[in-house]
């Protein structure tokens, strides 16, 4: 016993003695491993008599127990020494820069129209597209201007150079020739994208890149217009005065959206209206939903029998009513941006500023931006 | 269109202010753009009264006078000729700002007498173009009043006449729809005739009727023409008119009043007796009232007497300074006539003139008012200017009047949502002059833009106000299962926010650009050019957004920010046919992406494509071919590409500018850019179930194997690795290039490229022998394919 006594305290001096894991490696071939000092002992338990075994038996499995559990306990300490050592040596200063990840953005414009397209979508509303160069027909005349009519002067229209027909063709001045895209039922061969006739009831919005040979602090050259159209049989002015407010209200995200209906005139809408906002100029900039002034936001109205009957719609059957907002002057009012011409130069400055996060998506749950 | 309150009042009975006459026509369709109120800039003058007036020590032209002020007596310096004692005149304080003049009073000695103020002229005050004098006003003005009371100024409402309304363009017709929208009762407008007592002796011929349908005239002779009263002056000046001699002033007035443009002529100056409306003839030229002289083109009305020979006036538009009249004038020939609205219009555009006579004309005046008109003229000139006035001529017949619309009541409520009687619907259209006889209504004569009964239910909702609309919700309509968007239109908004994802900010630029830009990208046909651009560098309808994206990078750049990452979605141009027009997203990166203190960063030509095919990813775009040295010209040769799908379409190039393009541009390079063609990707169908395939994923660990092969230095890397991804479709998962490797030992002009395959085992775990059976195939793809040879 005494000697199994003095050979625990002799090798549990030495596990702890051990300076690396190599030392400690051999420390346990010494003593655990196949011809090691306990290995041998517990080899010669076989050789002794049941009683020397029971007696012995436990001693010496004791013995191993004990050695080989601070074997283990002095491995885990020493590695965990050199975890610490290793992860001291591996520090860095994370206050140095990230490499730099280019923010992108949405431009105003464009969200503006996502914002648009979802709120309408919402109310059964479509998107039809219809080309930038524009026939005169449907750009003008099927939308009752007549021909050399005054108020196709208002319009400030491009012309293209005419082709060998004479015929020249414009630069769409407003969204409207889509209207008579949806509604003419012809035979034209156009591409997939560009709106076609459809049976009424109908029901789309027509956002869309649209041109007036004006340019000022508040006009430029080109511009953007979300035009809509309903032809069924019993919409009325009511409707569309719903629609509107409906719209309004959803769109600048407020309950306290106050909005008023005046006559105006349009060729194609009979009666025609403007819908004016609420708002205060009163602090340079306009805010919404406050103030005593009124802002105009979209022209509207019925849609004109002549302009049914141009499209091959029966006016004693067919009605309906359509509008027009100004995208770009919608996105200033509700965004803050102040020029309209800064819309269009491309600063990222600007764009950084003013455009929007990618996951600013039009979203019943978060809202629109 | 300007009127004032006063005016207004002639014709409306009513206690309104001008903010209610403001709301009440805009509520009523007439848009006020503007009320000026005059009494606000000569807030600080008043009247005043001269007590003594002396000789200026020391100026034979200055009187020193004492004058009674609402300030108190007051020692006042005045180099006007008509200064004297007991004058009633208008006081400036020291301190005023004098519009007329643009200065502001100070306390200075004047030839040393100090002048406490100033007395004004009606220039000074801009109440007359020029004056000769200080004002003299009526002796009974009490010292103190307000120059604004004193003067009859008052508030000047502006308001935008939309072009269906030129009954608008006379205060009367404002009146009666204020009238019918329920701001007071209109005053009764008719007009009683003047009889004539002698046959008019200058006869009327119309030559072309449908120029001028209708003519009528009359003399008056033994008129006293001069300056007009100062009530007719100040009513033409409160509208910013001039004042010119009473005969011009009444037609003026008329013209503003009654939406009734009149002529006058010197009936002395007139010549053969006879007065006629023609067509203009080839060489005709006219030297008009303002003193210009125009040609005259042969779509234009003239008006000519000489028997035709000379032209003493166009149309409608503006008369000849040889007939005009002037204060000698004694015979005045007065013109009532109704001139086409388009040929009107026309010559307003060709000769340049906007004349209010024109205006009119061109917007269409009541064919009713002919004769009228001509009456209400006699009347106030005889007034006026005294004299007697023939009988009436009149030649031609006017434009036949607006016919009955048959009006079923119950289509207010179906257009319009409101619910009216029919007492109600009746009495606005009486209201508003509209005849009503059971089913048929009929339009006042000033009413040609009403032809419908959409127009009708307009006129009905207009008055009873919009306000009363009802809002009413839409009906529900059956919608598209799975979104409205078609592919197309999902795609580009799906674009939009990947772009904004990697780090591209979104421009928007304008579709057309300088034609030597278009030119550089392969546009500028004659087909695309704008006949009247906004300015000759914005002439040209875009082949690419390119060109606009790198121009805004340029932009940037001088601006101190030449780290852009662009990008635009929109059309292109190759053609004037819808079908020419396409849409693109274009996006541009100029790398200057700041130094790293790791040293790290990427190759940004790669960094792009890895974008490109995300994007593409993104999109849905099948798989598609990379093409090089087939690019167009105004990419860099050796470092672009094209995506194909097959041989012909071009889905997206990209690649870095052509050199010679950025510097024709003034665009400092590189600049490393992609297009992408929506209308190039299959449009596929848009998917209302949106439930995706089984998964179906393999139980076996997938294994990698690589292969260094040597190929010849124009293989290119994306053709070895077609060839060794087809070597067995099912197997290998993914091949992909992890090294390119140049040197001696491997000899001129090859290379070798270190390709990684990754073999997914699909039913079993495979054995050693069939992956080297795989490894022979991939190996022998590649060598048919490209040639390549495994790296020994």
């Amino acid at each position: 016993m005494t000697n199994l006594n003095t050979l625990k305290t002799d090798l549990i001096a030495q596990v702890d003695a051990a300076a690396d894991a190599a030392a400690l490696e051999a420390i346990r071939i010494s003593a655990l491993g196949k011809s090691g000092q306990i290995s041998e002992l517990l080899k010669s338990l076989g050789k002794m008599s049941p009683d020397e075994r029971r007696e012995q038996g436990p001693a010496i499995n004791g013995l191993r127990d004990a050695v080989a559990a601070r074997l283990a306990e002095r491995k885990a300490q020493m590695e965990a020494a050199e975890l610490d050592r290793r992860l001291a040596a591996e520090g860095v200063d994370l206050s140095l820069p990230a490499p730099t990840r280019r923010r992108g953005s949405v431009h105003p414009t464009m969200q503006v129209m996502d914002e648009m397209v979802s709120i309408f979508a919402e109310m059964g509303f479509s998107v039809a597209e219809g080309p930038d160069i524009e026939t005169d027909f449907n750009n003008f005349t099927a939308l009752n201007f007549p021909p050399k009519h005054p108020a196709r002067e208002m319009h400030d229209t491009f012309f293209m150079a005419a082709d060998e027909a004479g015929e020249r063709k414009v630069l769409r001045t407003h969204t409207s020739p889509v209207q008579v895209r949806v509604m003419r039922q012809i035979n034209e061969k156009v591409p997939a994208w560009v709106a076609t006739g459809q049976e009424p009831p109908i029901r789309v919005v027509v956002p869309g890149r649209t041109y007036r040979c004006d340019s000022d602090a508040t006009h430029t050259p080109m511009f953007h217009q979300m035009e809509g159209l309903v032809i069924d049989k019993a919409v009325h002015m009511g409707h569309l005065k719903w629609t509107l407010e409906t719209f309004i209200s959803r769109f600048f995200e407020t309950e306290g959206v106050v909005s008023r209906f005046r006559p105006h005139h349009f060729p194609f809408t009979e009666p025609s209206a403007e819908m004016d906002v609420q708002c205060d100029r009163s602090g340079g900039d306009i805010k919404i939903g406050q103030g005593t002034d009124w802002l105009e936001v979209v022209g509207c109205g019925m849609v004109h029998p002549n302009v049914l009957r141009n499209c091959g719609l029966d006016p004693e059957i067919w009605q309906g009513f359509a509008f027009g907002f100004g995208v770009d002057r919608l996105g200033m009012l509700k965004y803050g941006m102040p020029d309209l011409r800064d819309m269009f130069a491309g600063d990222t400055r600007w764009l950084g500023h003013y455009g929007f996060s990618p996951f600013a998506a039009p979203n019943p749950a978060t809202g629109l931006s | 269109m300007k009127f004032t309150l006063s005016w207004l009042k002639e014709h409306l009975e009513t206690q309104a202010t001008v903010d209610q006459v403001v709301e009440a026509m805009t509520m009523a369709g007439l848009e006020v753009e503007h009320v000026e109120n005059p009494a606000a800039k000569l807030a600080a003058f008043s009247v005043a009264k001269i007590v003594e007036a002396v000789q200026h020590p020391n100026a034979d032209r200055l009187r020193v006078c004492q004058v009674d002020t609402r300030d108190g007596r007051k020692e006042i310096v005045c180099g006007a000729p008509n200064a004297r004692p007991g004058l009633t005149t208008i006081y400036a304080p020291l301190g005023a700002y004098v519009p007329g003049s643009g200065i502001t009073l100070e306390a200075r000695p004047v030839r040393g007498v100090v002048s406490n103020g100033m007395l004004c002229s009606a220039s000074e005050l801009e109440a007359a173009e020029e004056s000769d004098g200080i004002m003299e006003l009526p002796g009974d003005l009490a010292v103190g009043t307000s120059a604004a009371e004193a003067l009859g100024l008052e508030a000047v409402i502006d308001f935008e006449v939309t072009p269906n309304r030129p009954d608008w363009l006379g205060v009367v017709g404002i009146a009666r729809d204020l009238a019918a929208a329920g701001l007071g009762t209109l005053q009764d407008p008719s007009v009683a005739p003047v009889a004539g007592t002698f046959p008019c002796p200058v006869s009327i011929r119309l030559d072309s009727p449908e120029a001028c349908p209708i003519f009528a005239g009359r003399l008056i002779r033994g008129v006293r023409n001069g300056p007009s009263p100062t009530w007719l002056q100040q009513k033409l000046v409160s509208i910013g008119l001039r004042p010119i001699n009473t005969l011009v002033d009444v037609t003026n007035l008329i013209s503003y009043d009654r939406a009734r443009p009149l002529h006058v002529y010197d009936a002395a100056k007139l010549s053969g007796g006879v007065i006629e409306a023609r067509l203009g003839r080839e060489g005709e030229r006219l030297e008009a009232l303002d003193g210009k002289t125009y040609d005259i083109g042969g779509e234009m009305c003239v008006i000519a007497d000489s028997s035709g020979a000379r032209a003493v006036g166009l149309g409608g538009v503006m008369g000849g300074e040889s007939t005009g009249c002037s204060e000698g004038t004694t015979e005045v020939f007065v013109e009532s006539a109704w001139f086409d609205p388009i040929r009107t219009a026309q010559t307003g555009r060709t000769t340049g003139i906007t004349s209010d006579a024109q205006y009119r004309f061109a917007r269409g005046v009541d064919p009713g008012f002919v004769i009228d008109g001509l009456e209400l003229a006699t009347r106030l000139i005889l007034e006026l200017c005294g004299g007697e006035a023939s009988e009436i001529l009149v030649a031609g017949q006017a434009p036949a009047a607006p016919g009955p619309i048959t009006f079923d009541r119950a289509y207010v409520r179906q257009l319009s949502g409101l619910t009216l009687s029919e007492a109600r619907i009746d009495q606005i259209l009486r209201d508003l002059g509209f005849a009503v006889d059971g089913s048929q209504v009929t339009p006042p004569t000033w009413r040609r833009d009403v032809e419908g009964r959409a127009d009708l239910v307009e006129e009905v909702a207009r008055i009873e106000g919009f306000a009363a609309l009802p809002a009413e919700p839409l009906p529900e309509m059956p919608r598209p299962a799975g979104g409205v968007l078609s592919v197309r239109q999902a795609r580009m908004r799906a674009a939009r926010r990947a772009m904004a994802a990697m780090g591209y900010a979104e421009t928007v630029s304008w579709s057309f650009m300088p034609r030597a830009a278009a030119r550089l990208f392969g546009g500028g046909d004659d087909a695309l050019m704008i006949a009247n651009p906004i300015s000759a560098d914005l002439d040209c309808m875009r082949p690419s957004v390119l060109p606009n994206l790198v121009e805004a990078a340029g932009r940037n750049a001088r601006k101190g920010f030449a780290d852009v990452a662009l990008f635009e979605i929109g059309p292109i141009y190759r053609g004037d046919q819808p079908a020419d027009q396409s849409a693109v997203v274009a996006g541009l990166v100029a790398p200057h992406a700041p130094r790293r203190w790791d040293g790290g960063g990427e190759d940004p030509l790669f960094a792009l494509k890895a974008d490109l095919m995300a994007l593409l990813e993104e999109l849905g775009a099948p798989s598609l071919q990379t093409a090089q040295g087939s690019s167009a010209s105004w990419w860099h040769p050796g470092r672009s590409a094209r995506l194909q799908l097959g041989p012909k379409t071009v889905v997206a190039e990209f690649g870095e500018l052509h050199p010679q393009v950025l510097k024709a541009l003034d665009v400092a390079g590189p600049v490393l850019a992609f297009e992408l063609n929506f209308d190039a990707l299959p449009e596929g169908k848009r998917k209302a179930v949106k439930t995706k395939p089984a998964l179906s994923l393999s139980p076996h660990m997938p294994l990698s194997r690589d292969f260094a092969f040597v190929v010849d230095e124009a293989v290119a890397a994306g053709d070895l690795v077609r060839a060794v991804a087809s070597a067995d479709k099912t197997l290998i998962a993914q091949t992909r290039v992890f090294d390119v490797y140049r040197g001696a030992s491997l000899g001129d002009g090859v290379k070798s490229l270190a390709v990684e395959i990754l073999i997914q085992p699909q039913d079993h775990t495979l054995g050693e022998a069939e992956i080297e059976a795989l490894s022979a195939k991939v190996v022998a793809a590649a060598a048919k394919a490209v040639g390549a040879k495994l790296r020994s």
